[in-house]
């Protein structure tokens, strides 16, 4: 084991990035030009950063399995994106984010990185309005601002539910742009498979053509990582269905440290699953608890009657419902943070509290805040001694106005009018904290890799607050990357072109090749869907909201188990060169397979819990998560060395001289 | 329910396709679409036959993947949702089903129902975007207070998801919705006046390029738009595009 | 530069041309119906006013000419923008339920619009031709009673009648997508006039061709 170095600058901490932007090596114009970039990934980290440099003049070649940088997973995103503009006058602050983000993180984050994404959040905002985000606004023509959880101020703007389509098309049109100045070389439909590795040096990319199935040799003086997050090693998760580790696992095993792979975000509010064949889980934005009251039946007798039909969540008095979020959280209520919401959820379930059949199931319910905004606006009309009815249904119009496509969305999944009866929610897989090692400049420990955006693992810690997943994002992609991304490529300009066709490109071209075969002409039995769904059910149940020790090891072997199989049995139809989406799934579901053991590996070593990672046995005696920062205030960063059980940990010490280390409570 | 179901397949781009019918049971009305697809494909698989090749990736309706054309409607019967939001129980025990890729000169088929619409990315390069560095050094974003009532439409016309329903509905392969959108959007806000004229013929002449036909007015783009994108858009570009002429 | 390119190179200002022309024809209509209506109340006013729009040189040179390149214009480009419209769409859907987002009239336009161009051969054969041989052949000019003999002796015969009372069918079907549609053309469109034309449309679109059928059948009954 030995320590990592973070290359985080010295200097107070309001100064380090400045100072260190004034100090890195700079490339110059001309030199740019010289330079080449690979860019995988096209969502609000990778589009971003293709965009950004290609502006600055690098040469840079993107890709995406989409067949469209449009479609990246940030599109997806719905409440909305945070930045400490203070706009609200409700005393934020650049210091007041980082503090928030620290501590909703649980200590676990670097406290420098975690400082200059504050710092540069408020630029984002401006960026985006000047590229044509309609965020939402007042009447007086202002950005409007809401509330999100785990925080005690308005920072968070949004684009009604569709905040991250909003930026995403934002960073798309200016990648857009570029595209068309022939700065950037846009690869639809590619996928990563392979890094390729010159001297110790990140050189480039086997990507697919996932349209021919022919294989390319993409060669760059770096390569930029943007490719996302893994919660698709659950199966079920709110990602998209072709979200995957990849790129990023293709990194690490070829020398890039993985950091805290077992933090994982499982977001409060999904729609609950209904049968087996569910493909996907759907998510209802964190701001709906901006309104929405989280409840279940106080008494067994009353969720028997619910689950049985014979009582409608309605026909409950105020009385009979247990809002335990507020019950346990005063102060917090319905905002706590997202891993205590969602431990939260579970806890009612497990002990028999769930409405609906699955029992996996919690109310979310917005009758109070119809009313109360129905009366408001009743006022606001002047409208005397108005109905009951009139204010329900005034009400229901602020409603609609405010999260009136997230209505919709759980009207067309479950068929149920979530104006008139509650919503039913559960938690679900939604974000992974932990991804790629990277220093201050955001560079993995493969020189000349780099990792932004939820591939990489520095901002959140243990836990993500809402509406930070979109400011990390960009401000990696735009702000922070093409500037460090020239103190590596400083020592490029003379380098020349790099050649695509040396040894250790035909190698990994050959290799790549060797491995689609094995998965084709495997003919095993089972689809890559059979072992993808069991993995994933292994992931849920041992190694998801609840963890421990003995469940872990268990949680080891089994995948182990299945990995083994996976590879006896799998049956891949089709051929290589041609559209085969079964193999670019079976390609995925290989390289789950092992992210999976270490990310088991890695729960099993925690022994403490911390945001989203909750070990069974670190806990209060009330129940809530209990850290240890004498032992595990560290980053985990694991490194390959030819299975995942072999894999080597290294410490990154985390330090906290700006915050003190505190339990975190929202009482 | 137990359907059959009609569906096009096609190997690659250059092979000729042809409608083929497969039947699946025990299909749950809570499904969506496309989780019915997967039951088809896995079966498909455990026949050891070639599944059915059809775009999808976030499945809840706003990545703009999916792309079927369901009996006769891009997106299927129901109203504002994509296929991957539509659900069985839009449909009755012992349908049968047609489904189909979407049809356009400018969409070729790439396999089964997967469409190649790259045209439109096109379209936005060649003008759909305010030509602003990514620098952060623009001014404040409370700098220029935009009236509401601009902002949300810019934000109806912006929440287009590129699906490609529109050209796919239209009896014209016509992209007018699609272009209008983003024309729009641009248009209303004052970030976008800069550009606004020579953005509105650069993206129209490349619309015409790429081969989409002309707007009937029929609306049918409206109907079958799964975010529901007004015709509005399209009166505006005329407007846009005939001041930007003359 | 697509700033350089020509008018009728824009598919939306080719559109917009057809508006244009379309709302031009428009207004001709409701002249035309104006002058037929006459002929059911006063024979007098209808030959009057007849040989007015006959030999007013302003009308035969200027206007005449103008509408029949607005006639001839409206034709072309419809065929012209229908055929790259079905380029557009090389191979067709198996199955397709277009009525469940359009109208019938708004997707036929072809239909409706080959189906007036018929009967205008028709119309051109009966009225326009000989009028043409008569001013400028036979050079006769002043003969300012012929107009409503000429218009009973057309209505005489009951298949004529029918085949004008068909073609003024397609000419509402026409009218009823075409007109309000000229407005969505040429960006005319806002939350307060839009349900207005929309109604106007739908009653000129009934209203005129039906002024013309109780002509034509007025003329032929009262023979």
């Amino acid at each position: 084991m030995s320590t990592l170095d973070s290359k985080t600058p010295a200097g107070p901490i309001k100064d380090k990035w400045t100072n260190h932007k004034s100090n890195i090596n700079v490339v110059n114009p001309a030199n740019k030009r010289l330079i080449d970039v690979i860019v995988v990934g096209s969502g609000l980290a990778g589009g971003a950063a293709a965009a950004s440099l290609a502006e600055l003049g690098y040469n840079v070649k993107c890709f995406c399995f989409q067949d469209t940088p449009r479609r990246a997973h940030s599109i997806a995103a719905q409440g909305g994106i945070n930045a400490a503009k203070n706009y609200q006058n409700d005393g934020d602050s650049i210091y007041r984010l980082f503090y928030d983000t620290v501590k909703g993180g649980d200590y676990r984050s670097r406290e420098s990185n975690v400082y200059r994404l504050a710092e540069v959040s408020a630029n984002i905002i401006d960026q985006c309005v000047a590229q044509g985000v309609p965020f939402a606004r007042e009447y007086g023509g202002l950005l409007d601002n809401r509330s999100f959880g785990g925080v005690l101020v308005s920072r968070t703007f949004y684009a009604k539910g569709q905040t991250g389509q909003q930026l995403l098309l934002g960073a798309y049109s200016a990648m857009s742009r570029q595209i068309n100045k022939g700065k950037i070389k846009m690869y639809n439909r590619h996928e990563m498979l392979e890094l390729v590795l010159v001297d110790g040096k990140a050189r480039g990319i086997i990507a697919r053509n996932l349209v021919t199935g022919e294989l390319e040799r993409h060669s760059a003086h770096a390569v930029v990582l943007g490719s996302g997050g893994y919660g698709n090693v659950f199966y079920l998760s709110t990602n998209a269905m072709g979200s995957n580790v990849t790129a990023a696992w293709r990194a690490h095993r070829k020398g890039a440290y993985f950091a805290n792979p077992c933090y994982t975000q499982i977001h409060p509010t999904c729609i609950p699953r209904s049968g087996d064949y569910q493909a996907k889980l759907t998510l209802m934005s964190e701001s709906l608890r901006n309104d929405g009251r989280i409840w279940v039946p106080k008494s067994k007798e009353n969720v028997e009657a619910i689950r049985s039909g014979k009582k409608k969540p309605i026909d409950l008095s105020a009385d009979e419902r247990d809002y335990y979020l507020e019950r346990r959280y005063p102060a917090f209520g319905n905002l706590v943070p997202r891993d205590v919401a969602s431990r939260a959820a579970k806890e009612r379930c497990d002990a028999g509290y769930g409405v609906n059949e699955t029992g996996e199931a919690v109310y979310l319910d917005f009758s109070s805040a119809i009313m109360r905004y129905g009366q408001e606006k009743a006022n606001i009309l002047h409208l005397e001694n108005p109905s009951k009815e009139k204010i329900r249904e005034l009400g229901e119009g602020v409603i609609e106005s405010k999260y009136g496509n997230l209505f919709q969305m759980y009207e067309k999944i479950t068929d149920d009018n979530p104006y008139k009866t509650p919503m039913m929610i559960y938690p679900a897989v939604h974000y992974t904290m932990g991804g790629l090692w990277v220093d201050y400049n955001l560079m993995t420990t493969v020189p000349g890799c780099f990792a932004a955006g939820e591939a990489n693992f520095s901002d959140h810690g243990a836990n993500r607050l809402g509406a930070s997943a979109l400011m990390q994002g960009l401000a990696d992609g735009y702000f922070v990357l093409p500037y460090t991304i020239g103190d590596f490529l400083a020592d490029d300009i003379r380098t020349g072109p790099i050649a695509n066709d040396s040894p250790e490109f035909l190698e990994a071209e050959k290799e790549t090749k060797n491995r689609l075969d094995a998965l084709i002409n495997n003919k095993g039995t089972k689809s890559v869907d059979h072992f993808h769904k069991r993995l994933g059910k292994v992931m849920w149940n041992q190694v998801g909201m609840a963890r421990n020790g003995p469940g872990l090891k268990e949680a080891i072997s089994e995948i182990q188990k299945i990995r083994e199989e996976f590879y006896k049995d799998v049956f891949v139809p089709g051929t290589t060169n041609e559209f085969n989406p079964e193999l670019e799934k079976a390609t995925r579901v290989a390289d789950f397979l092992e992210l999976g053991e270490l990310f088991a590996q890695d729960a099993l070593e925690r022994e403490e819990s911390c945001g989203g990672h909750f070990r069974e046995e670190s806990q209060t005696e009330e129940g809530e998560a209990l850290r240890n920062d004498k032992d595990y205030a560290y980053a985990a960063a694991w490194e390959w060395t030819g299975t995942p059980r072999g894999s080597k940990m290294h410490k990154e010490e985390l330090t906290f001289n700006d915050i003190e280390l505190k339990q975190r409570s929202y009482k | 329910m137990n359907l059959t179901l009609k569906i096009w397949r096609q190997k690659e781009a250059k092979a000729s396709g042809s409608m083929e019918t497969y039947k699946v049971s025990e299909i749950s009305e809570h499904m969506s679409f496309l989780e019915m697809m997967d039951v088809l494909n896995e079966q498909l698989i455990n026949e050891g036959k070639e599944p059915i090749a059809f775009d999808h990736d976030c499945r809840e309706g706003i990545c703009g993947s999916c792309s079927m054309y369901i009996n006769g409607e891009p997106h299927g019967p129901d109203r504002g949702v994509t296929t991957c939001q539509l659900h069985m129980r839009k449909f009755k025990d012992g349908d049968t089903i047609h489904i189909e890729p979407w049809r356009a000169a400018s969409f070729p088929v790439i396999k089964d129902l997967v469409v190649d619409r790259s045209a439109f990315d096109r379209i936005i390069q060649s003008g759909g975007y305010v030509s602003v560095n990514t620098s952060g050094n623009s001014q404040d974003a409370n700098a220029i207070p935009i009236p509401k009532e601009d902002a949300d439409n810019a934000f109806d016309a912006a929440t287009c998801i590129g699906c490609g329903a529109c050209v796919a509905a239209c009896k014209n392969s016509s992209a007018m919705l699609f272009v209008s959108a983003k024309v729009s959007q641009l248009a209303l806000l004052p970030q976008g006046q800069v550009e606004r004229k020579e953005r509105v013929l650069s993206m129209v002449d490349q619309m015409d390029t790429e081969g989409f036909g002309n707007c009937s007015n029929t609306g049918a783009c409206e109907i079958e738009c799964p975010k529901g994108i007004s015709l509005d858009n399209i009166a505006r570009m005329n407007r846009e595009l005939l001041s930007a002429k003359i | 530069m697509a700033i350089n390119k020509g008018f009728l190179n824009f598919s939306i200002l080719r559109k917009f041309a057809m508006a244009l022309s379309g709302l031009f024809l428009v207004i001709f209509l409701l002249q035309h119906l104006t002058i037929n209506l006459t002929s059911v109340f006063s024979s007098d006013a209808f030959n009057s006013l007849s040989h007015f729009m006959g030999t007013n040189p302003l009308v035969q040179f200027l206007l005449q000419p103008i509408l029949a390149f607005g006639v001839f214009f409206h034709l072309s480009m419809g065929l012209v923008l229908e055929i790259k419209n079905r380029n557009a769409r090389p191979i067709k859907y198996a199955y397709s339920k277009p009525e469940e987002n359009s109208s019938w009239m708004s997707r036929n336009m072809i239909i409706t619009g080959v189906m007036i161009m018929l009967f205008l051969g028709l119309h051109f054969y009966d009225f326009w031709f000989p009028e043409l041989k008569l001013k400028f052949i036979d050079g006769i000019w002043n003969n300012e009673t012929r107009y409503f003999i000429e218009l009973q002796h057309k209505f005489h015969d009951p298949i004529r009648v029918a085949l004008y009372v068909l073609s003024f069918v397609f000419l509402s079907l026409h009218l009823m997508h075409g007109f309000q549609s000229a407005f969505q053309s040429i960006g005319f469109r806002n939350k307060s006039y839009t349900p207005f034309i929309k109604k106007l449309s739908s009653i000129y679109a009934i209203v005129v061709p039906f002024g013309f059928v109780c002509i034509a059948i007025y003329h032929f009954l009262a023979q």
